[in-house]
């Protein structure tokens, strides 16, 4: 049988790689749970160590887990936008660093920021109005929302006259393994300041996952890009701008979830399975006799397929 | 094997084949049971002496080979490949029809193949099978899904004839995906796997196809609208969780 002839030994490094394959694809908030089935199975500590090592840092960031600062600062975002190395990551709203542990998903503790790691104060100023804006829009739209915002290109640029560009990352998980449900919402918006055409370029990269599985194993994933821009102004105005496009485009976007969701009952799903036969009644078991019937009928005539 | 079950349940639907293959090249001494728990997309053959294709499972495989049910013959060929009795492979035959006009009346399309053969207390199985391709791109009539799959495995144990009665015991699977992709909403995608069991005793009176046939339908009926119903409406529930419809925001924030 085709098994038997698999059966031969799987080298460690192909090992390793298969449990990182179901490290990376475990559903939002259940790479724990995934974690201990691996490790069982692969009944092998040193190989599990390093599958979980490569796999979970990868699997942190993108799924931009958020982890609560020791000292009562709040959350820090983990995210390579962040990434001072390895796992040192950067909270810009605290101007700390926190240092995790990828593998425990625990932030373990926490350094102020070097001058170095932090924009200029003329960057800073647009970042900080950028991430008040935010910070107000994710509280009232995301019960258990984090969010945080970035300069990721031309930290230095100290006055008016060169580009930067901001990244602002939005992020919300609920998990209820008691109601076998989890789930994740990520916005990643890369927000770029040209001075040349006086303008603010946004791109936005949506994410949203859920994971039911009480009797089953249903998930739902989505993915969407969108873009738009605004007129480069005084910090505050920008914030301001650029945060109602977020808003506006994040409430279009669930919008079009749920719309998608109503369209699925009524014609999406028709097209796999409908829910009665096109006669709209059930099917006719009992006459199934005469379906045969005509069938020896029409072959002994010759007519028919 | 506790845990590869875990691992199952979690995977995300549309990658089945790559973890089962995974957990197989893993836990080679647990293969049959692998094989034997975990359903699997369906896949096809063409059945070369009919030129017609017919959908693989484990009922229908003997050593490396299917029997296709339209020809009864093996594919690749294989000699003394088992075959099911002449009085059962009649009533296969018959199934087969059958099953095709129901399996067209719901899924206006997609195959279908029914297997038969006789076990060891008396009774025997029988296995029937859809496979099929709701996308655009395949038999999606509405051309609405970029992608879509739907996989039903339903195999049902017949007890002996007792007092013109007979015990059915029907185990059935479901296995989807449907994507939906659109300039204004992106990729939508949803993906899962039930499986459900049902027991019941009837008369045999009205024939075994009948009473087989009412239990598939039933079941099927059931699935879908779970899966419509309660599975997709949780996934939903968790977006609307993660962020909250915005008239709802509105409420619990009374304008001031």
């Amino acid at each position: 049988m085709a098994e038997e002839e698999e059966e031969s030994e799987l080298s460690d490094k192909q090992k390793i790689e298969i449990a990182k394959w179901f490290l990376l694809n475990s559903p939002p908030g259940e790479i724990q749970y995934v974690a201990k089935d691996v490790k069982s199975i692969l009944n092998n500590d040193d190989l599990y160590n390093e599958a979980a090592s490569d796999a979970f840092p990868v699997y942190n960031k993108s799924h931009l887990i958020s982890l609560q600062m020791p000292d009562r600062s709040g959350d820090v975002v983990v995210t390579s936008f962040g990434e001072v190395d390895g796992n040192a990551f950067l909270d810009p709203r605290t101007a700390q660093v926190a240092i995790v542990d990828h593998v425990k998903q625990v932030c373990k503790e926490v350094r102020p920021a070097t001058d170095e790691e932090l924009p200029s104060s003329f960057v800073e100023e647009f970042r900080c109005s950028l991430d008040a804006e935010i910070l107000k829009y994710v509280e009232e739209a995301y019960p258990k929302g984090v969010c945080s915002v970035y300069c990721i290109n031309g930290k230095d640029v100290e006055g008016p006259g060169s580009d930067f560009e901001l990244a602002a990352v939005i992020s919300a998980a609920r998990h209820s393994p008691q109601n076998f449900c989890n789930g994740s919402w990520c916005s990643i918006w890369n927000i770029l300041f040209k001075y040349d055409q006086q303008t603010v370029e946004v791109k936005g990269k949506l994410q949203v996952d859920a994971h039911y599985f009480e009797e089953g194993n249903v998930q739902l994933d989505t993915k969407h890009e969108c873009k738009d821009a605004t007129f480069l102004q005084a910090p505050e105005d920008c914030a301001h701008a650029i945060s109602s496009i977020i808003r506006h485009q994040e409430s279009e976007y669930f919008a079009s979830l749920e719309a998608s969701y109503l369209k699925l009952s009524d014609s999406t799903f028709k097209d796999l399975r409908r829910k009665l036969p096109v006669t709209r009644t059930l099917f006719p078991w009992h006459n199934t006799l005469q379906f045969s019937l005509t069938r020896d009928l029409s072959k002994e005539l010759g007519i028919g397929k | 094997m506790e845990a590869a079950m875990g691992l199952m349940r979690r995977v995300p639907p549309k990658h089945t084949e790559t973890a089962l293959s995974a957990l197989l090249s893993l836990m080679p001494h647990h293969s049959s049971d692998l094989l034997s728990q975990v359903d699997q997309p369906l896949q096809v053959l063409c059945d070369v002496e009919c030129g017609k294709e017919f959908i693989l499972c484990e009922y229908n495989r003997d050593a490396d080979s299917y029997r296709s049910p339209w020809s009864n013959t093996y594919h690749p060929p294989l000699e003394d490949g088992s075959v099911p009795s002449l009085k059962l492979r009649k009533l296969e035959i018959e199934a087969n029809d059958i099953f095709a006009i129901y399996r067209d009346q719901y899924y206006e399309g997609g195959m279908s193949s029914v297997y038969m053969f006789e076990d060891d207390n008396e009774g025997f199985v029988a296995c029937f099978l859809i496979k099929k391709d709701g996308s655009k791109t395949g038999q999606g009539r509405r051309g609405y899904l970029e992608e879509g799959a739907w996989d039903a495995i339903h195999v049902i144990e017949v007890g002996p004839e007792e007092e013109e009665n007979t015990n059915y015991r029907l185990t059935s699977t479901v296995m989807l995906t449907l994507t939906t992709n659109n300039e204004s909403s992106g990729t939508f995608s949803l993906s899962g796997s039930l499986r459900r069991q049902m027991s019941m005793r009837l008369s045999v009176a009205d024939g075994h196809l009948c009473n087989m046939g009412r239990m598939i339908e039933e079941m099927e009926s059931k699935l879908r609208n779970s899966l419509d119903q309660v599975y997709f409406g949780k996934t939903r529930e968790m977006v609307c969780t993660l962020r909250p419809p915005s008239e709802v925001v509105q409420m619990r924030m009374p304008e001031s």
